[in-house]
C-alpha cells in the first residue's frame, strides 16, 4: 500500500463497502455497543478533566520529545535493552529481522501493533523467511483472511462470527461453528503451540516511560504477556511519540484509554515492561531490543499539525464517526482509518497519495467530542482541506465553481440574477446530472425570500 | 427592540417560507424585522471545502452588508456558527477585518438561541399540533454549544407532543460540499437518519439548519415516508397564522 504513489480511491471503495450489507450491520452494531459503552463509562466522572490534563501532558511531552526520547532510552538500555532509533519504516523493517537472523529465529508471535503494520513488517520478515504469528483473536483472523486490521482496537471489526466460523472452517479444517467461545478456543489451543514454539515475540507500546525506561502494554486477551515472557527474545516496534514522563502519570491514561477505547473501566491486562529478565526473576525475556520508529512523525511535530501527535491510538473518534460507521476501515486504504487516519494518514503518506481522504469528513465533530487528550481534529482536517487546495488537488470544476461561488456571494445583483436563472435551469441540471447529488435537492422557490419579506 | 435577519441562501432560495415564519415569530414577540438587501451567503460551502480566498470575499461582503449595532440573527446552526465562530478566524492576519469580524461575531444569534435568551418564547406558551421529532444539527451542538434550547422551546409547544431522536447529534450525512463529493455516503448517511426518525412514530421532524433538513427529507421521501419536515422556526410559528 505504502509504496504505491497512487491516490486513494476512496469513493470508489466507499461504494463497494456500501454495498455490502452484511458488512454495514456488523459496522451498525458494533460501533453502536462501543459509543453507547463508552458513553455510558465517563458519565458522572471528572472526566472533562482528565482530558484536559492528559491534552496538555500529551502536548508537554511533544515539546520537548528528543529530551523524553533519550531519558527514555538512557533508562531502558540501564535496565537491559537495547534501543534503535529508524527514521523510516524500511530501517525499522531491517532492524527487526537482523535482530532475528543474527540469532537465527524462523517464527515470532506477535501481539497486536499497528505501527508494525504501518512498517509493512509481517510481508517483509516473510520475505526474510520468518514467520511472524499474530495473537490478538482479531489480527489472527485476519492474518488467516490475509486481510488487514480495519479498526485499530478492534482489528477484525468488519467480520461477524459467521464469517469467522467459515474462516476457520477453510483455513483450520475446524468444524464448522458460530459461536464466539468455541472459535474463540479453537484459535487459543493453535496459538499456545505457536507461543511455545517461537524463538521471538513482538510488540508495541501504548506507552513509554522516560523516567524508568518502561514499556506499557494494554491488552484485553493476555497475549501481550505470554509474547513477552514465553519467548527469550522480545522486540518492541514503538512510534516515537508513545513517550510520557513518568510512572506517576500512568494512571490518569489507564483511566482515559480504555473508557475511550471500548467503554471498558479498566483493560484486563496491563504490562509494565522495565528491562530484561533479572537473575532471580522467573519470568521476562532475556533480551529486550525497543525500535523507536519516526517515519515522518518528526517532520509532523515541526510542522503546523503537531497536535495530531498527542493521540493514543483509542480508536475512539473511529466509533464516534459517522462515515466510518457506514463504510468501515478498509475503504481509507491506510494503515490508520477513520478521522485520526485522515490526518495522520495525510501527515505521514503525503498529501498527493492521501488527500481523498480530506473528503471523508463532514466536519461534524463528533470526533474531537470523544477524543480522550483533546486531538483538535475538525481544526486539523479543515487547516489540511485548504492546504489542498492551495496546491491545486481538488477537481478542476470545483475550483472554478468556488471561485464563481466567490463572485456570487460578493456582488448581490448576481446572486439575485442566479437565483431567476436557476428557476430555468436548475430543473433541467438536475434531469442532467441525475438523481444522487442535485436531485436530492428541492427545486428553487418561485418567489425567493428577499422578494417576500417587506 | 430590532433586529437584522440573515435569511441564509438556503431560505432565500430554495425555502422561502421559513424565512416567512421567521419574521412572524419574532414579530409576534415585538420584535422589529430588518432584511438588509444586499445579502447573500456567508461562505459556509467555500470554508467547508477549505477555499478561503472565496471565503474571505463573502465574509467581507457580509461584514459590509450587516453594519450598525443591532443583533442579527440567523435561522441556521451552521451559518451562525460560520459568522460566530470561523469569521475571526478567517481574518486572523488582519487586525483591521479581524475587529470587525469579532463585533459582528459578538451580535450574532442563531434563532433558537435568541428566542431563548432573549425573547424567553419557550415561557410563552406557543401553540402547535402534532408528534414532533427533532434533529440536532452539528455546528449547532458542537460549535454553538445549542442544545438545550431548541428542547425548551419544542417542548413549551401545546397541543404539539415532543418525542426524542435516538442518537439525535448525530450527523445526518448533509456537510455541504461532502454530499456532492461522496453522494453515496452522504445517502447512506441520511439514511440511517431517517430510519431512526421514523422509529419514533412521529409525524413531523425539525431541526435548526435547512441543509439537513433538505437532505432528511429526500431520504424520508425515498423511504417513502410521509413524515413533514420542518424548521423550528415553521413549528414555532404554527399557530401564529
Amino acid at each position: 500500500m505504502r509504496t504505491s504513489s497512487e491516490q486513494i480511491p476512496f469513493r470508489a471503495n466507499a461504494v463497494q463497502a456500501l454495498d455490502d450489507p452484511a458488512l454495514r450491520a456488523t459496522l451498525r452494531n458494533i460501533t453502536e455497543i462501543f459509543t453507547q459503552k463508552r458513553a455510558d463509562a465517563v458519565s458522572s466522572l471528572p472526566f472533562e478533566e482528565w482530558r484536559d490534563q492528559a491534552s496538555a501532558l500529551r502536548l508537554h511531552v511533544l515539546d520537548n520529545l528528543e529530551d523524553y526520547i533519550g531519558r527514555f532510552a538512557g533508562n531502558a538500555t540501564r535496565a537491559g535493552a537495547t534501543i534503535y532509533r529508524a527514521k523510516e519504516a524500511a530501517a525499522a523493517r531491517e532492524i527487526v529481522a537482523s535482530i532475528l537472523k543474527d540469532r537465527g529465529a524462523t517464527k515470532v508471535v506477535k501481539s497486536k501493533s499497528m505501527v508494525s503494520e504501518e512498517i509493512h513488517l509481517n510481508d517483509y520478515l516473510e520475505s526474510q523467511g520468518i514467520e511472524a504469528v499474530e495473537t490478538d483473536l482479531g489480527e489472527y483472523i485476519n492474518q488467516l483472511a490475509r486481510e488487514a486490521p480495519s479498526h485499530i482496537i478492534v482489528p477484525a471489526i468488519h467480520k461477524n462470527r459467521r464469517q469467522i466460523g467459515e474462516l476457520f472452517a477453510e483455513k483450520l479444517g475446524a468444524d464448522y461453528t458460530e459461536d464466539p467461545t468455541a472459535l474463540t478456543k479453537i484459535a487459543r489451543e493453535i496459538l499456545r503451540q505457536e507461543f511455545l514454539s517461537a524463538q521471538a515475540g513482538i510488540t508495541g507500546a501504548n506507552f513509554a516511560v522516560a523516567e524508568s525506561g518502561s514499556i506499557v502494554l494494554f491488552t484485553n486477551e493476555g497475549n501481550g504477556r505470554m509474547v513477552t515472557t514465553l519467548p527469550p527474545l522480545h522486540i518492541a516496534v514503538l512510534s516515537i511519540e508513545k513517550v510520557i514522563p513518568s510512572l506517576t502519570d500512568l494512571p490518569l491514561f489507564i483511566r482515559l484509554l480504555p473508557r475511550s477505547a471500548t467503554g471498558q473501566i479498566l483493560t484486563s491486562y496491563m504490562s509494565v515492561i522495565t528491562g530484561t529478565r533479572k537473575p532471580g526473576e522467573f519470568t521476562g525475556a532475556q533480551e529486550l531490543h525497543i525500535v523507536l520508529v519516526d517515519n515522518g512523525r518528526s517532520r509532523v511535530l515541526a510542522g503546523a499539525y503537531r497536535e495530531m501527535l498527542k493521540c493514543i491510538k483509542c480508536g475512539a473518534c473511529l466509533n464516534a464517526c459517522p462515515i466510518y460507521r457506514v463504510v468501515g476501515g478498509h475503504t481509507y486504504g491506510a494503515t490508520y482509518p477513520g478521522p485520526m487516519g485522515v490526518v495522520l494518514t495525510t501527515l505521514l503518506d503525503g498529501m498527493e497519495r492521501a488527500h481523498p481522504l480530506l473528503d471523508a469528513t463532514t466536519l461534524c465533530g463528533a470526533c474531537a467530542e470523544v477524543c480522550p487528550v483533546k486531538v483538535p481534529l475538525v481544526q486539523l482536517l479543515r487547516g489540511l482541506r485548504e492546504e489542498r487546495v492551495e496546491k491545486g488537488l481538488t477537481p478542476w470544476v470545483e475550483r472554478k465553481g468556488m471561485i464563481g461561488f466567490g463572485w456570487v456571494a460578493k456582488w448581490p445583483l448576481l446572486f439575485h440574477l442566479g437565483q431567476i436563472a436557476g428557476r430555468v435551469f436548475w430543473p433541467i441540471a438536475k434531469r442532467i446530472a441525475g438523481d444522487k447529488i442535485l436531485g436530492r435537492m428541492p427545486d428553487f422557490a418561485s418567489r425567493p425570500f428577499r422578494r417576500r419579506i417587506s | 427592540m430590532r433586529i437584522q435577519l440573515f435569511g441564509t441562501c438556503l431560505v432565500d432560495t430554495f425555502f422561502p417560507e421559513t424565512g416567512e415564519a421567521t419574521a412572524r415569530l419574532l414579530r409576534h414577540f415585538g420584535v422589529e424585522v430588518t432584511y438588509p438587501p444586499g445579502q447573500t451567503c456567508c461562505g459556509k460551502p467555500s470554508d467547508s471545502g477549505g477555499y478561503t480566498k472565496e471565503t474571505r470575499k463573502a465574509a467581507e461582503h457580509f461584514i459590509s452588508v450587516f453594519e450598525g449595532d443591532d443583533p442579527i440573527l440567523i435561522p441556521s446552526g451552521s451559518c451562525a456558527s460560520m459568522v460566530k465562530n470561523h469569521y475571526p478566524e478567517l481574518f486572523k492576519d488582519d487586525d483591521r477585518m479581524r475587529e470587525k469580524a469579532e463585533a459582528v461575531a459578538a451580535r450574532t444569534y442563531e434563532l433558537s438561541q435568541f428566542l431563548v435568551h432573549v425573547l424567553k418564547a419557550h415561557e410563552a406558551g406557543l401553540a402547535g399540533k402534532g408528534r414532533i421529532t427533532y434533529h440536532a444539527s452539528c455546528q449547532l451542538t458542537r460549535e454553538l454549544g445549542v442544545r438545550e434550547e431548541p428542547l425548551l422551546l419544542l417542548r413549551s409547544v401545546r397541543g404539539a407532543e415532543f418525542v426524542p431522536l435516538p442518537d439525535a447529534e448525530r450527523c445526518c450525512g448533509f456537510g455541504g460540499i461532502f454530499m456532492a463529493k461522496l453522494p453515496e455516503v452522504s445517502y447512506a448517511m441520511a439514511e440511517e437518519k431517517a430510519d431512526k426518525i421514523i422509529s419514533t412514530g412521529a409525524d413531523t421532524v425539525t431541526g435548526c439548519d435547512h441543509g439537513c433538513l433538505m437532505n432528511i427529507a429526500d431520504a424520508l421521501r425515498k423511504r417513502g415516508s410521509s413524515i413533514k419536515v420542518k424548521h423550528l422556526a415553521a413549528v414555532l410559528a404554527e399557530g401564529l397564522r
